[in-house]
């Protein structure tokens, strides 16, 4: 009925996969398979190459990948066990150590969550509802990808701050926001918020209402409409982007920065300690801090291949099947 | 249950999709809503079924306004075009859903819901596909669980939007015919929206003509045929033959050549006869008020289709005439024509 804006762009996509905290963002449709699907096709013409040639685009494309993601993945875990497996074990017991994994955790855990109520509920009004200034909200929601993390950071500097806006207000009433545990969860929330809603409102679009309509015409209440129906329709894309959100939020550096003043073993997240031990030449513990938030991408990687391929599944092609 | 419409304005923003609309329908019918796309037969549905929302007017069911209430509490069967089956539940849980939903002090046990849902998948002659999935079936069985579906809340009334729209011609035939026998056996009170004359003459008991949001004519299969009320359902419904005419006190003429037809109260200016394909009374050259010849002719079935270039007139009009085996048209021959039956309107533009 209505032109709606989608997200998938080769743009977005080529942006999305430059680095594993901003994995991919738009969750393949059953439109994108097909489009999969001629791009095989369209390969084939291409074996018409000489055999060197293709020899050669294949070796470089294997030796790039090698340099610049396998090499440094390599690095990180063969440093974090130079000293071997007691002075790894040893290092990730630190106290500081610890206080840096539960502080990501819990981060992570407050944006996640929030995030995904937040995230539905744009996705939701930007997919299902006809409003004006609905592009800009669009365009909005991508702020936190296009806007430097240092900036989003600074924000809330300006905003919290003891300089900031409402800084003497919030000294005044003994409530601690900046370099402590609200602030970097406000960072951390500011820079994945894109996530939940990008995944899934091309998903929504392509449903559009007629299954709520059909529901509510039943005699189904609005909750109970988007409980039974909404829901089980957008589960997939909702845990891709809630996977995605996860990886960045434990992995977010630049925004966390500015806002955790660095108390060590208080405001230190995982990716903040790596660099203070890092810069005090303690390699072992640094790669070993590091090689856990590698092995987070890792994971993500594989689930996030498992959820696209559901995502296919989950999609059924609109044509009609032959009647008898 | 009836339903009474009055008065219904609704506007797309500058685009009046309902201009006035005035419709009562009776108890049991089942009731056509036949116009053109953009005509606003849809958004007309939609407002009966509280989909959406007039911007004038009132909309009562069964003499309760409907208005007041969200489509959850109207009680209102709905059949969507695309079925609208929910994807991620089996056939079973797709027609028990209205029943799951009820509020817990008049939802049914497990028991009776079950045996519900067995009963209205054996009414639509789906049963065996009770476990599987809207993804498995072809679009016919899934319009009829949609159909299921909307029945099984028990509604007042069954508003179904172009029921059969996205299934092939042959599909569409057979549903046709089951959906009026199965009107025949539960009696509710059915609107249908479609945009195929065939279709809206073939299952309906009445038909409402619409156009740019305006309701044309209402009248039974026969009385929209045989006596259009207007110009626009002339050539809307069933094939016609359209010649601008000018009508001058009692005749009409066409270009200088006068018809011997009477202008049957016709007012005098520029006007459109039409007449039913079927309704040209062929003779050799000379004996009708027009002349034509023959270029091309096809026959099948009963009857064989030709296409005859007028002669006389202003420039060449070339028309479509059925008629009977009986008499073989050869092309090029020189045939003269009569209208037998027509209707003549006053040109709107």
């Amino acid at each position: 009925m209505s032109t709606q804006t989608t997200f998938v762009t080769p743009a977005a996509r080529l942006q999305a996969y430059s680095s594993t905290a901003d994995l991919a963002i738009s969750p393949p449709s059953g439109r994108d398979a097909s489009t999969r699907a001629r791009a095989t096709a369209a390969s084939k013409d291409l074996r018409s190459e000489p055999g060197p040639i293709r020899f050669i685009i294949i070796a470089l494309a294997v030796s790039f990948l090698t340099i610049f993601v396998v090499l440094p993945l390599v690095v990180v875990f063969a440093s974090a066990f130079s000293k071997g497996v007691t002075a790894y074990f040893a290092a990730l017991a630190e106290p500081e150590a610890l206080s840096a994994i539960r502080l990501t955790l819990l981060v992570a855990a407050i944006s996640v969550a929030l995030n995904l109520v937040f995230g539905v509920i744009a996705a939701w009004a930007i997919a299902k509802f006809e409003f004006p200034g609905k592009t800009f909200l669009i365009t909005l929601i991508d702020l936190p990808f296009s806007v430097s993390p240092v900036i989003s950071g600074l924000v809330f500097v300006l905003l919290f701050g003891a300089q900031g806006y409402w800084g003497t207000w919030l000294q005044a009433h003994n409530v601690h926001i900046l370099f402590a545990v609200p602030g970097i969860a406000l960072a951390t929330i500011f820079v994945t918020f894109p996530f939940v809603a990008r995944s899934l409102i091309p998903l929504m679009q392509e449903q559009g209402t007629q299954e709520e309509e059909a529901a509510i015409s039943l005699g189904a209440s609005g909750l109970q409409t988007f409980f039974r129906v909404t829901l089980p329709n957008i589960k997939w894309g909702l845990l891709y982007g809630v996977l995605l959100c996860n990886a960045r939020a434990m992995g977010e550096f630049g925004a966390v920065s500015v806002v955790s003043g660095h108390i060590r073993g208080e405001t230190n997240t995982m990716p903040l300690l790596v660099e203070i031990l890092y810069n005090e030449y303690q390699f072992v513990a640094s790669f070993a801090i590091a090689s856990l938030l590698a092995m987070l991408a890792l994971i993500t990687l594989v689930v996030k291949t498992v959820l696209e391929q559901r995502l296919d599944e989950g999609q059924p092609p609109r044509d009609e099947p032959s009647d008898h | 249950m009836t339903i009474e419409v009055k008065n219904i304005v609704k506007k797309f923003g500058s685009f009046a999709a309902l201009d006035n609309v005035d419709l009562k329908v009776g108890k049991g019918e089942l009731l056509a809503l036949l116009g053109p796309s953009g005509s606003g037969k849809t958004t007309l549905l939609r407002i009966i079924a509280g989909l959406d929302w007039p911007d004038a007017g009132e909309v009562t069911i069964d003499g309760e306004d409907a208005l007041g209430h969200g489509a959850s509490e109207r009680h209102v069967g709905f059949v969507f075009q695309h079925y609208a089956l929910f994807r991620h539940m089996t056939v079973f849980e797709n027609v028990a859903f209205g029943l799951r939903v009820q509020p817990r002090a008049v939802r049914k046990d497990e028991a009776t819901i079950r045996a519900r849902v067995k009963e209205l998948l054996d009414l639509v002659q789906l049963d065996w596909l009770a476990n599987r999935y809207p993804s498995q079936l072809s679009g016919g069985q899934r319009q009829r669980i949609a159909l299921a579906r909307a029945l099984a809340i028990e509604p007042r009334i069954l508003l179904l939007d172009e029921p059969f729209g996205a299934l092939d011609a042959k599909v569409r035939k057979e549903l046709r015919q089951w959906l009026r026998s199965l009107h025949n056996e539960i009696h509710v009170t059915s609107i249908f929206v479609t945009h195929d004359q065939e279709e809206a003459l073939e299952v309906a008991n009445r038909v409402v003509v619409m156009d740019k949001g305006r309701i044309e004519q209402i009248g039974s299969p026969g009385e929209v045929y045989d006596n259009p009320a207007t110009a626009f359902v002339h050539g809307f419904i069933g094939e016609s033959i359209v010649l601008p005419v000018e009508v001058t006190g009692g005749s009409v003429r066409l270009g200088d050549r006068p018809l011997n037809i009477a202008a049957d109260g016709a007012v005098s200016g520029a006007s459109k006869l039409f007449v039913r394909r079927h309704d040209m009374q062929i003779g050799p050259a000379g004996t009708g008020s027009l002349e034509g010849a023959v270029r091309h002719v096809r026959s099948f079935g009963p009857i064989q289709r030709a296409e005859v270039a007028l002669t006389g007139g202003e420039g060449k009009t070339v028309i479509e005439i059925d008629a009977p085996r009986d008499r073989e048209l050869q092309a090029g021959e020189i045939i003269g024509l009569q209208p037998r039956r027509y209707r003549i309107f006053a040109a709107q533009d």
